[in-house]
C-alpha cells in the first residue's frame, strides 16, 4: 500500500548536519527541563506544564529530523502530537480542577494514599 | 408399514409409564395411579407382542419343514436388511452328517425406529431385530414382568417410594426390551447398561439402609468388570468384521463357522471377551458375588430383575451370538464348564443358607449355570429353561416375599415353622414353584432342565472329545439333586412342622436378633410400613396372615399354572413351539440342532429324563425325611457335615477372598494415592500459589503512591533500556 502512494514532495530547505545537531540539542534541553520539572515540582499544574514541555522537546526533534531528511512524515506526526496534546490538556486540566475541589490543594502528595 | 413394524412401539410404552411415574414421584397427587400405569404399560407391551407374533414368525410353525423354509427364504428375500442370511440354504444337509433336518433358516425382521449413529463405517440405528429368540424374550419380559408388577402394586402399597419404585421398574422394562430387541451391539450395550442402572436403582431402593446402598454399589461395580470385557468384545467385532449390526455379524460368523471364510485371528478373542460380560450380568463364577447381596432390594425386584429377566441377559447374549461363540475353539467349552461349576457351587451354598431369599438367590445363580450349559451345548433347553425359570423363580420369589411381608421382614428360616396353616395359598403356590425348580416330573422345570442335561450328555456321547459336555451334564445332574434337596428343605422347614414364627420386630419376650444386616434392614422397612399404615388409620397385623387375592396372589396363581404346564405346552404338545422358534433363531444359524445319541440302550434324552426324575424325587424324599418327617435327622445331618457346611454357608468364603485379594489392595492403593495427592501434588500447587504472594510481599513497598516516584521509576527504566540498546548496538 505504501508503495502505491505518490512520492513525498522534497522540501526546499535542507539542514546541514551541524544545524541538525543544534536543533536536537535544543529539543533535548527542553525535554530534560520538562523532566526535571516533572520530578521535582509538586504542584499538579506545574507538573502538567512540564509534561507539555517534554512534548515540545520531542516535537522540535521531530521537525528537525523531518527537514534534515527532506521528508514530511515527521511534520505530519507533529500535527497529530499537538492535536492530542491539546485534547489532553483540556482533559487533564479538568481532572486537576476536580482533584483540587476534593482536597483544596494542588499538591500531588495529597493523593499519595491511593496506593492502598 | 406392516404389522411387524408395530414392534417399534413396544419398548416405548414402558418409557412413557416411566415418565409418568417420574412425575408422580415428584407430585404426590399422581402417586396413587403410578403402579397401575406401570402395570398397564407392561401389559400393553405384552399385548402388542402377542399381536405381532404371527406376523413376525412366518412359516416357523409350519409342520412341513420345506414349506417353512421356502416361506422363510421368501421372507428373507423380501427383507432387504437380511440379504446375506440365506446364502447357505440347501447345502447344509451334506455339510453336517449328524443333522436331523436342515437347520432352521433365520427368520428375522429389522425395524428401524430412528437413525442414530452413522460415522465413517460405523452404523448403529435405534432399530429392532426381531427373530423368534427376541420374541421369546419379549414375551417373558412383558408377560412375567407384568405379573410381577401387578404383585408389586400390592407389595409396595405402603412404601414411601411407591412412585419412584415403579419409575425404575418401567425404566427397567424399557431398557430390557432394548437389550433383547436391539439390532446392533451398540444399542444392545445401551440396554445392557440401562438394566444395570435400573438394577442399581432398585437394589438401592431402601437407600436409607447402608446394606442396600452397599449392595447396589457392589452390583454395579462387579458388573463393570464384566462390561469392560463386553465393550472390548464389541470393539473387536467391529474392528474385525466392520459392523456392529446382527444382520452383518451373524452371517459373517456363520460363514466362518461353516468354513467358507477364514476367520481373522484376533476374532478368536471376541467370544471370551463377550463371555466376561455375560458372566458378570448373569452372576456366574467368578463374578457371582453381587447377586446374593442384590436381595436387599424389594422382593418384586428380586423376582423381576434378579431372577426372571435381567440376569438372563447373559444367557440371551450367548444364544444371540452363538455363531460368534462357535468361531473360537474352546469358547463354548468354557461357557459350559463355567456354567456347570457355577451350578454346583451355588447349589451347595443354597443347601446351607438360612436366608429365605438367599436360598432363592443362590438357586438363581445355579439355574443360570444350567442355562449356560444349555446354550453352550447348542441345546434348545438353554433358552427354554430361561423361560420356565422365569415362571417358577418369579413365583418362588414372590411367594417368599409374601412370607417375608407376613412376618414383618423376617428372613431367617430357622425361626419359621408350620406356616402352612396360616398361609395356605402361599404355601401351595410355593410348593408348586418348588416342584418346578426341583424338576419334579412333568413340571416346567423338569422339561427344560432335562433338555439341557439330555443334550449335554448326548453331545458328550456322540462327539469325540466332547468330554466337557459329558462333564457338564454329569455335574448338572448332581446340582439337580442338590436343587431338589435344598428347595424342599426350605419348603418343609417353613411350611410344615409345629407352628412357630417370630415377627420381624417383636415385643416383649418375642425380641430377636436379626440374622444379618440385610434382615435388620428388612425389619426396619417393615416397621416403617407399619407406621405408614397406622398413620392412615389402618392397623397392621401382628400375626402372619395370607396375602390378599388381588393384586397379590392372583398373579402368583397364573405363574404357578405356567410353572406346571408351561414346559409341557411349549415343548411337547402341538408343534413343539419353543424348539421350532429357536431353530429359526440366530442360535442355530451355523449348526443345526444335533441328533441324539444313545445311553443305556435308549435315547439319551429318555435315559436322562428317567435319571433326573429319580434324582428329583430322591432329593425331595430326602428333604422330607430330614426336614419334614424327623427334624432331628436333619439336625444331625447338619452336625455331621459341619465343617463342609461351614464352608458352604459362607459361600466358599468368596466374598472374604475378594475382600482380601482385590478390595484390600485397591483400598491400599487408594490410600497411597490419596496420601501422594495431599502431600505431594497439593503442596506443589500451594508452592506455585506462594510465588505471587511472595512477590507481592517483596514489591509492595515500592508502591508508595508518590507520583514523582513513579516518574523517576519510569525514567530510570527507560534509561536502562536505552543503555542496554546502546551497549548492544555500539559495543
Amino acid at each position: 500500500m505504501i508503495g502505491a502512494l505518490p512520492p513525498m514532495p522534497a522540501l526546499a530547505v535542507a539542514l546541514s548536519e551541524a544545524a541538525l545537531g543544534h536543533f536536537l540539542t535544543t529539543g533535548a534541553i527542553l525535554f530534560v527541563l520538562g523532566l526535571i520539572g516533572f520530578v521535582t515540582r509538586r504542584n499538579l499544574i506545574v507538573m502538567f506544564l512540564c509534561t507539555e514541555m517534554m512534548f515540545q522537546g520531542v516535537v522540535v526533534s521531530l521537525i528537525a529530523f523531518s527537514v534534515y531528511h527532506g521528508n514530511v512524515t515527521g511534520q505530519t506526526f507533529v500535527i497529530f502530537v499537538l492535536t492530542i496534546a491539546a485534547a489532553e490538556a483540556a482533559l487533564a486540566l479538568g481532572l486537576v480542577v476536580m482533584l483540587f475541589r476534593r482536597r483544596r490543594t494542588l499538591d500531588a502528595e495529597a493523593w499519595a494514599t491511593l496506593h492502598d | 408399514m406392516t404389522a411387524v413394524d408395530l414392534v417399534k412401539l413396544i419398548p416405548w410404552l414402558p418409557a412413557l409409564a416411566a415418565v409418568y411415574c417420574g412425575l408422580a414421584a415428584v407430585d404426590r397427587r399422581l402417586s396413587k395411579a403410578a403402579g397401575w400405569v406401570c402395570v398397564a404399560s407392561i401389559f400393553a407391551a405384552f399385548a402388542l407382542t402377542v399381536g405381532v407374533f404371527t406376523d413376525a414368525t412366518p412359516g416357523v410353525f409350519d409342520n412341513d419343514k420345506h414349506a417353512a423354509q421356502h416361506e422363510a427364504t421368501i421372507q428373507l428375500v423380501a427383507d432387504e436388511a437380511n440379504d446375506h442370511a440365506d446364502d447357505h440354504a440347501g447345502h447344509d444337509d451334506h455339510a453336517h452328517g449328524e443333522a436331523k433336518s436342515r437347520p432352521g433358516e433365520l427368520v428375522s425382521h429389522t425395524v428401524t425406529f430412528l437413525p442414530w449413529i452413522r460415522v465413517a463405517g460405523l452404523q448403529a440405528n435405534i432399530a429392532y431385530f426381531i427373530d423368534p429368540l427376541t420374541l421369546i424374550m419379549m414375551l417373558v419380559i412383558t408377560g412375567v414382568g407384568g405379573l410381577i408388577a401387578t404383585y408389586a402394586v400390592g407389595y409396595m402399597a405402603h412404601d414411601a417410594g411407591y412412585a419412584r419404585f415403579f419409575m425404575a421398574v418401567s425404566l427397567f422394562i424399557f431398557a430390557m426390551l432394548h437389550l433383547v430387541m436391539a439390532d446392533n451391539l451398540i444399542l444392545l450395550y445401551l440396554g445392557w447398561e440401562g438394566v444395570g442402572l435400573c438394577s442399581y436403582l432398585l437394589i438401592g431402593h431402601y437407600y436409607k439402609h447402608k446394606v442396600a446402598v452397599d449392595a447396589a454399589k457392589k452390583a454395579f461395580i462387579v458388573n463393570r468388570i464384566g462390561d469392560l470385557g463386553f465393550a472390548l468384545g464389541i470393539f473387536l467385532i467391529y474392528n474385525e468384521l466392520g459392523s456392529v449390526r446382527f444382520d452383518d455379524i451373524l452371517p459373517a460368523a456363520q460363514a466362518i463357522v461353516e468354513g467358507r471364510v477364514d476367520a481373522p485371528a484376533a476374532l478368536m478373542f471376541a467370544p471370551f471377551l463377550l463371555m466376561l460380560g455375560a458372566f458378570g450380568k448373569s452372576a456366574q463364577l467368578p463374578l457371582s458375588v453381587w447377586l446374593p447381596d442384590a436381595m436387599s432390594g424389594p422382593t418384586p425386584v428380586s423376582a423381576l430383575v434378579h431372577a426372571a429377566t435381567m440376569v438372563t441377559a447373559g444367557v440371551y447374549l450367548v444364544a444371540r451370538l452363538t455363531p460368534v461363540f462357535q468361531i473360537a475353539p474352546g469358547a463354548m467349552e468354557t461357557v459350559a464348564l463355567i456354567g456347570a461349576l457355577t451350578a454346583l457351587y451355588a447349589a451347595t451354598i443354597a443347601l446351607c443358607s438360612n436366608d429365605l431369599k438367599g436360598v432363592f438367590a443362590y438357586s438363581t445363580i445355579s439355574q443360570l449355570g444350567f442355562m449356560f450349559i444349555g446354550v453352550a451345548v447348542l441345546s434348545v433347553g438353554g433358552v427354554f429353561h430361561l423361560v420356565t425359570h422365569a415362571f417358577f423363580k418369579a413365583l418362588l420369589f414372590l411367594a417368599a416375599g409374601s412370607v417375608m411381608h407376613a412376618l414383618a421382614g423376617s428372613l431367617d428360616i430357622r425361626t419359621m415353622s408350620g406356616l402352612g396353616k396360616r398361609m395356605p395359598v402361599t404355601a401351595g403356590l410355593m410348593f408348586v414353584g418348588c416342584l418346578a425348580l426341583a424338576g419334579f416330573p412333568f413340571t416346567a422345570g423338569f422339561f427344560s432342565k432335562d433338555l439341557i442335561l439330555g443334550d449335554a450328555i448326548a453331545l458328550g456321547l456322540a462327539q469325540q472329545g466332547a468330554w466337557w459336555a459329558l462333564l457338564a451334564g454329569g455335574v448338572g445332574l448332581l446340582a439337580a439333586f442338590l436343587t431338589a434337596f435344598y428347595t424342599f428343605r426350605l419348603w418343609f422347614l417353613v411350611f410344615l412342622g409345629p407352628e412357630k414364627f417370630v415377627m420381624g420386630r417383636g415385643t416383649g419376650d418375642n425380641q430377636r436378633e436379626p440374622m444379618s444386616d440385610l434382615e435388620a434392614a428388612m425389619i426396619d422397612v417393615a416397621e416403617e410400613e407399619a407406621h405408614e399404615i397406622e398413620a392412615h388409620g389402618g392397623h397392621h397385623a401382628t400375626e402372619p396372615h395370607e396375602m390378599p387375592m388381588w393384586p397379590m396372589n392372583l398373579p402368583l396363581v397364573l405363574l404357578a399354572i405356567a410353572s406346571v404346564i408351561g414346559g409341557f405346552v411349549l415343548h411337547k404338545v402341538g408343534v413343539k413351539y419353543i424348539d421350532k422358534m429357536l431353530e429359526h433363531s440366530s442360535q442355530f444359524m451355523a449348526t443345526p440342532y444335533p441328533d441324539h445319541a444313545y445311553l443305556l440302550g435308549m435315547d439319551a434324552h429318555l435315559a436322562v429324563a428317567i435319571i433326573s426324575s429319580i434324582i428329583a424325587i430322591a432329593g425331595i424324599a430326602l428333604a422330607y425325611l430330614c426336614f419334614g418327617l424327623n427334624r432331628d435327622l436333619g439336625r444331625s445331618l447338619g452336625a455331621a457335615t459341619r465343617p463342609i457346611g461351614y464352608v458352604f454357608e459362607h459361600g466358599y468364603f468368596l466374598d472374604a477372598i475378594y475382600a482380601k485379594l482385590i478390595v484390600l489392595p485397591l483400598r491400599l492403593k487408594a490410600f497411597l494415592l490419596t496420601a501422594f495427592d495431599t502431600l505431594v501434588i497439593d503442596w506443589i500447587v500451594r508452592l506455585v500459589g506462594l510465588i505471587p504472594v511472595g512477590l507481592g510481599l517483596a514489591m509492595h513497598r515500592s508502591q508508595r503512591g508518590h507520583l514523582q516516584g513513579y516518574g523517576i521509576g519510569m525514567i530510570a527504566g527507560i534509561a536502562i533500556f536505552i543503555f542496554i540498546l546502546y551497549v548492544a548496538t555500539v559495543a
